[in-house]
C-alpha cells in the first residue's frame, strides 16, 4: 500500500528546538535501526538558538536520481524518493555532492547511500511516521492539509524552491508565515540574509555597560 | 583571590579509573537484537518514559527479557505520541553492560574498591549495622535519603520504613533539590501544592508566562502546548537570563539577573495596582492580605525594578500590560525562580500577579509550576519528606499523627518527630551525629551543592549503603551498595506533571539478584525483626494501604483505583471515595482543575476555593532580598546552572545511553561574545571556573544567548566535570532548597586541558 495520498509532510523551522528527537527516532525505524537519515545543527549557534533538521524533501524531479549514473535512485509512483538500491549504488558520491538540501549520506561502511524513504514500512502499514510523531514542538507535523491548517491558522504550506536557475518542488512543505508573500523561498537569496534571532542585549536595561 | 576551600583529606574524585572500568558509566548503542528488523517482539508493554514530571505514555517492544525499542503512543492524551529523544531512545538503560547483578561490599583490595556479596548476606549486613548504630547512638543517628523517581508505592513505603520500622526523624528526599520551593509557596498562599490547571488549559489562554523553566530542554512536551495557544493569538512571555530555544521567538523577553525574580514580579504587580490592571471583585471575595502587599510593592517603580532586575523598563512596562489587561492567562515556572535562598518569595510573587488578575480556577486561566522527576508530585505527598505523614498530612500535627499511628496499628508517641532536610543530613553527618545513612533514588555527591562537602560528609559515615541499579558517583562511597529495580523492572503509580496519576508497567524481571526496591525495603525489615507492617505481597498492596492513608487528607487518593487509572488515562487528585452529605461525589477521573468557584474542599469545607479555612487564597509579602553569595572583585561574574535536552539530573541513567552522550558529550560553559572578549576567551578553549568552593575546567561556548553578566554550566556530570564542586549550599529559609542558581565564580582562560580530558570518556 502506498502512502496514504491525503496526508503530508509540513516542517515548520520556526518551531524546532533543537531536541534531535527526531534524529534519535528516525534511528529507530525497522529498516534502518541504528543509523539516523536525518541531520540537525545549529544555524549559527554563536547567535542564536535556531536549529534546522534536514530532511528529504522528495523531489518531484530529485536531483539525487538525476545525477546517479547507475540509476540506483527511484522514486514511487506516489512520489517517495528512496534510499538507493544496494545492487546497483556505486558509492560514487554523485548525488551526495548534487543534492540542493544536502540530504543524502554516504554510508561507507556499507558503501551505500542512505537517505529518508518517508518512513515507508511505517506508513505503508498505516502508522506515523517516527520523526514526525515524535517531535516535541512539530515543527515535524504529518496530517492533511485541512488539519495542519486548523492547528497552524498563521501558515501556509510551500513546496517550491529556488537554487539559483534551479526551481525544485517537493512533496515535503514547509510552512511559511502566511503574511509572507513569496510562493518560492528563494534559498540562495536567503543564505545572505543574517540569521534569525533577538539580540539579549535589546532587552536588558544597562545594555552598555560591561560585564561583571 | 582566596583559594577555593575544598576539604583537604577528600581528593577530588573522576580519576578512579579501576572503578570506572568495572562500574561505567559506559555507553550502550543498539546493537544485536535491538538493531535486527527481522525480529518480532513478544510483547508491547504500555507505560510512560521513566525520566521527567511529564511522563510522556510509552510502548516499550520487549523480546525475551530485554527491551529492544520503543513505540510512541498515540491514545495517551498528554503526549499523543509526541516524545523527546530522552523517551526515544529510554529503552537503552536496560540490558545495559554496566547493570548492576549482584549486591556489593567496599573492599579496599579489590582494584574497582568493591567485590561482590550474596544478597542475603548484604541485607543481613545492613540489618546489623543499623541495629549497631541505632542502639549505641539513638534511633536518629541512622538517617534515609529516598528520591522522587521512585513510584508512589515506594515513597509511601520509604517513609513508613523511616518513620515505622527505624523509628528515626531523619529522612527526606531528593525533590528537597526540585520541587520544594513550589511546594511551600503553594501551600502558602493556596492551601495546596499541586498544579492548578490540567495542561489542556495552557491550549485556551491568551497569554502564558515562563518564569525560570527552559521548557524546549526540560519539559519539551510542553513547548507544543504553548506554541499551540500562540497559534490562536495567545502572546507568549519568557522570563530567563538566557535565551532558550522557547524564549527566541517569545513574543516578549526578559533578561532577568539571576536571583532578582521578586524585584521584578513586584515590580509588574506595582504597575498593575498603579494602572488598576486589577480583579477587584475577586481580590475582595476570594483572598486576603492584598492591602500590605500593595504597600510592600509601592517602591517597586519601574527604573527601580529595572536597575536591580537588569531588564529594560519599557520590557517591565510592556509586561506589566500585557499580563494586566488579559482575558485569560496561564503562569508557569520552573526552578530557575525556584533554586534561591529565596526561592518561596520568587514563587510567592508569580502567585501574587495570578491572585491580583483574578485568573485561576478556571477553563483557560490558571497556574502551574513544572514538575521535575517523574513523580516530582506524588514523590512530595505522601511522607518521605522530613515533617510528612501520608496524604499530605504533618508529622508535627497530633490529629495526623494518631490518623496514621492507627492505621500502622502503634501509638502515636512512637511516631518521631519532624527531621531535618536533605542537606542538614549531610551537615549533621559531617559533624558525626548521624552516623548511618541508607539512600536510594539519589546521587547526592552530583546533585547537591558544594559536593565537596558532601563527598567529606560521606567519608565520615560509619556505615552507608545504597540502593542502586548502576553503580553511581555517590554508591561509589558506599560500604553496601543493594541491586535494585529500573523503573521498567516493578509496576505502581506516579503523579506526573498536572496532578494525574498514572500507571507505570512492568516490562522486564529484575536481572540477577538484583529485585523490586520495595522487596528490598522488606527484607531489611524483617532482617531487623521488625517485619510487621512490611509483608505486602505487590504494589499493589500498598497502593491499597496508601489509599486508606491518603484518605481525608490534603492528597486525597482514597477513591482512586488501578482500574480507574487504566479506564480514564489517569486520575486527578484530590478523588476522596466519600464526600459529605449535599455534596457531589468527585468523578471517577478526580479532580482536573482546582480552586473552581463552588468547589468543595476537605479544609473550607465549602466556605470558598481554597484550601484554608474561610476559603481564601492568601497574598504574601515578598520583599526583595538578594542572593547569599553576591558578586565582588575576586568572583566578579554569576554562575548559574541548569540541563540540556539530552541528559537528566544527576546523568546515572542518561550518560550510559550512547546516542543522548553523542548530542552533548561534557559539560561546557557558556559565556557572552562581550565577557569572552574582556577575559580572552575563545570559543572552545578551555575555562577554568574558580568559586570560594572548587574549581571546575570545561570548554567555553561563546554564544551571545546569555547576559554578559551571567555564565551557565549544565549539572549532569560527576567528578572533576561536576559544576556542583562550585555551587554554594546557601539553602532558602522556609523550603531549604539550595541556591544552585547564583553564586559568584572567577573565570580565566585555563592553561591547558586538564588532566581528566585525556583519560576519562565525555560521560565519565
Amino acid at each position: 500500500m502506498p502512502v496514504p495520498e491525503t496526508r503530508e509532510f509540513f516542517l515548520d523551522a520556526s518551531r524546532c528546538i533543537g531536541c534531535q528527537s527526531c534524529v534519535q527516532a528516525c534511528a529507530e525505524c525497522d529498516t534502518h535501526k541504528g543509523q539516523s537519515m536525518i541531520q540537525l545543527d545549529y544555524v549559527d549557534r554563536s547567535r542564536s538558538t535556531q536549529t534546522l533538521p534536514v530532511i528529504c524533501m522528495h523531489c518531484d524531479s530529485p536531483t539525487c536520481a538525476e545525477v546517479c549514473p547507475a540509476d540506483a535512485i527511484k522514486r514511487t509512483e506516489d512520489g517517495v524518493v528512496q534510499t538507493a538500491r544496494k545492487p546497483r549504488c556505486i558509492a560514487c558520491n554523485n548525488c551526495v555532492l548534487a543534492c540542493p538540501f544536502g540530504v543524502p549520506k554516504m554510508n561507507t561502511r556499507m558503501n551505500l547511500m542512505m537517505k529518508c524513504d518517508m518512513c515507508y514500512d511505517r506508513t505503508s502499514v498505516g502508522l506515523k511516521p517516527m520523526r514526525a510523531s515524535v517531535c516535541p514542538s512539530q515543527a515535524l507535523a504529518f496530517g492533511t492539509r485541512e488539519e495542519i491548517a486548523a492547528l497552524r491558522p498563521g501558515a501556509r504550506p510551500v513546496n517550491t524552491f529556488q537554487f539559483g536557475a534551479q526551481t525544485i518542488r517537493t512533496k515535503v512543505n514547509v510552512l511559511v508565515p502566511k503574511a509572507a508573500a513569496n510562493e518560492i523561498i528563494d534559498v540562495t537569496a536567503a543564505m545572505y540574509e543574517p540569521p534569525l534571532g533577538r539580540d539579549l542585549l535589546d532587552d536588558m536595561s544597562e545594555p552598555g555597560r560591561s560585564p561583571a | 583571590m582566596k583559594s577555593p576551600e575544598v576539604a583537604a583529606d577528600v581528593p577530588v574524585p573522576g580519576l578512579d579509573l579501576d572503578a570506572i572500568r568495572e562500574f561505567g558509566p559506559f555507553r550502550a548503542y543498539a546493537q544485536d537484537v535491538r538493531v535486527d528488523s527481522g525480529v518480532i517482539p513478544d510483547k508491547q508493554v504500555k507505560t510512560h518514559c521513566c525520566f521527567c514530571g511529564q511522563q510522556c505514555g510509552i510502548e516499550l517492544k520487549v523480546k525475551g527479557n530485554t527491551i529492544i525499542g520503543i513505540e510512541p503512543r498515540y491514545d495517551f492524551p498528554f503526549n499523543r505520541g509526541m516524545l523527546c529523544p530522552k523517551g526515544v531512545k529510554r529503552y537503552l538503560q536496560q540490558a545495559h553492560p554496566d547493570r548492576l547483578l549482584s549486591a556489593y561490599a567496599k573492599d579496599s583490595n579489590a582494584p574497582s574498591g568493591f567485590r561482590r556479596l550474596p544478597y542475603e548476606e548484604a541485607i543481613r549486613r545492613v540489618a546489623d549495622e543499623i541495629q549497631r548504630i541505632q542502639t549505641a547512638h539513638g534511633p536518629n543517628a541512622f538517617a534515609v535519603l529516598s528520591g522522587a523517581s521512585l513510584t508512589t508505592e515506594k515513597t509511601y513505603l520509604m517513609g513508613k520504613f523511616a518513620h515505622m520500622c527505624l523509628r528515626t526523624s531523619n529522612i527526606d528526599y531528593n525533590g528537597r533539590l526540585c520541587m520544594v520551593s513550589a511546594g511551600a509557596g503553594n501551600k502558602k498562599a493556596f492551601g495546596v501544592d499541586r498544579a492548578a490547571n490540567p495542561w489542556s488549559d495552557i491550549l485556551e489562554t491568551d497569554v502564558v508566562l515562563v518564569a525560570g523553566a527552559n521548557v524546549a530542554e526540560c519539559a519539551p512536551i510542553t513547548t507544543n502546548y504553548i506554541w499551540q495557544a500562540r497559534e490562536r493569538g495567545a502572546k507568549v512571555i519568557v522570563v530567563d537570563p538566557r535565551i532558550t530555544p522557547l524564549a527566541r521567538t517569545a513574543d516578549l523577553f526578559l533578561p532577568v539577573k539571576p536571583g532578582r525574580d521578586t524585584a521584578l514580579f513586584n515590580g509588574i504587580l506595582q504597575l498593575m495596582i498603579e494602572n488598576d490592571w486589577l480583579d477587584h471583585d475577586f481580590i475582595a471575595r476570594h483572598t486576603v492580605g492584598f492591602e500590605a502587599l500593595a504597600r510592600e510593592v509601592r517602591a517597586w517603580t519601574p527604573q527601580r525594578t529595572a536597575e536591580v532586575t537588569g531588564v529594560a523598563e519599557r520590557s517591565i512596562r510592556r509586561a506589566a500590560e500585557l499580563w494586566g489587561t488579559a482575558k485569560s492567562s496561564f503562569l508557569m515556572h520552573a526552578r530557575g525562580i525556584e533554586h534561591h535562598s529565596h526561592g518561596v518569595h520568587n514563587v510567592l510573587s508569580t502567585i501574587n500577579i495570578v491572585l491580583a488578575s483574578g485568573r485561576i480556577g478556571r477553563r483557560g486561566s490558571g497556574y502551574a509550576t513544572i514538575t521535575g522527576q517523574a513523580n516530582g508530585q506524588g514523590g512530595r505527598e505522601h511522607g518521605q519528606k522530613c515533617d510528612q505523614l501520608p496524604g499530605g498530612r504533618e508529622l508535627a500535627n497530633p490529629e495526623h499523627r494518631a490518623y496514621i499511628a492507627g492505621l500502622w496499628n502503634m501509638e502515636p508517641d512512637e511516631l518521631p518527630q519532624p527531621g531535618v532536610d536533605a542537606y542538614e543530613i549531610m551537615r549533621k553527618a559531617h559533624a558525626g551525629e548521624i552516623r548511618g545513612l541508607l539512600s536510594i533514588c539519589f546521587n547526592p555527591v552530583v546533585s547537591l551543592p558544594d559536593n565537596n562537602f558532601v563527598r567529606a560528609a560521606l567519608e565520615k559515615l560509619e556505615f552507608f549503603v545504597t540502593i542502586d541499579f548502576f553503580m553511581s558517583e555517590t554508591s561509589r562511597y558506599a560500604d553496601v551498595v543493594l541491586p535494585g529495580s529500573l523503573q521498567e523492572e516493578d509496576e505502581g503509580t506516579v503523579t506526573q506533571v498536572e496532578g494525574r496519576i498514572i500507571r507505570i508497567n512492568k516490562a522486564v524481571e529484575c536481572p540477577g539478584d538484583a529485585r523490586e526496591d520495595w522487596r528490598i525495603i522488606q527484607d531489611l525489615a524483617r532482617a531487623l525483626g521488625r517485619e510487621r507492617g512490611f509483608t505486602f505481597q505487590s504494589p499493589g498492596e500498598i497502593f491499597e494501604e496508601l489509599r486508606v492513608a491518603s484518605k481525608g487528607g490534603i492528597c486525597d487518593y482514597s477513591g482512586v483505583t488501578y482500574e480507574n487509572i487504566e479506564k480514564h488515562d489517569g486520575v486527578f487528585w484530590p478523588c476522596p471515595s466519600e464526600t459529605p452529605a449535599g455534596i457531589p461525589a468527585t468523578s471517577a477521573q478526580g479532580t482536573l482543575r482546582l480552586f473552581e468557584p463552588d468547589s468543595w474542599n476537605p479544609i473550607a469545607r465549602g466556605a470558598g476555593p481554597f484550601y484554608f479555612p474561610d476559603g481564601k487564597a492568601r497574598f504574601n509579602v515578598t520583599p526583595y532580598v538578594g542572593p547569599a553569595e553576591d558578586v565582588d572583585a575576586d568572583y566578579p561574574v554569576i554562575l548559574t546552572t541548569g540541563r540540556v535536552v539530552s541528559q537528566f539530573l544527576s546523568g546515572n541513567q542518561t550518560r550510559r545511553i550512547g546516542p543522548l552522550v553523542d548530542h552533548y558529550p561534557e559539560p561546557r560553559v557558556e559565556l557572552h561574545p562581550k565577557l569572552a572578549a574582556r577575559l580572552g576567551i575563545a570559543h572552545g578553549d578551555w575555562t577554568t571556573l574558580r568559586s570560594r568552593r572548587g574549581t571546575l575546567t570545561v570548554r567555553a561556548s561563546v554564544v551571545s544567548t546569555i547576559r554578559p553578566d551571567t555564565v551557565f554550566v549544565p549539572y549532569h556530570w560527576g567528578g572533576r566535570k561536576s559544576v556542583n564542586q562550585l555551587t554554594i549550599s546557601a539553602q532558602d529559609a522556609i523550603s531549604k532548597i539550595p541556591e544552585f542558581k547564583v553564586c559568584a565564580v572567577n573565570v580565566v582562560k585555563a592553561d591547558g586541558p586538564p588532566e581528566y580530558a585525556t583519560q576519562l570518556e565525555p560521560q565519565q
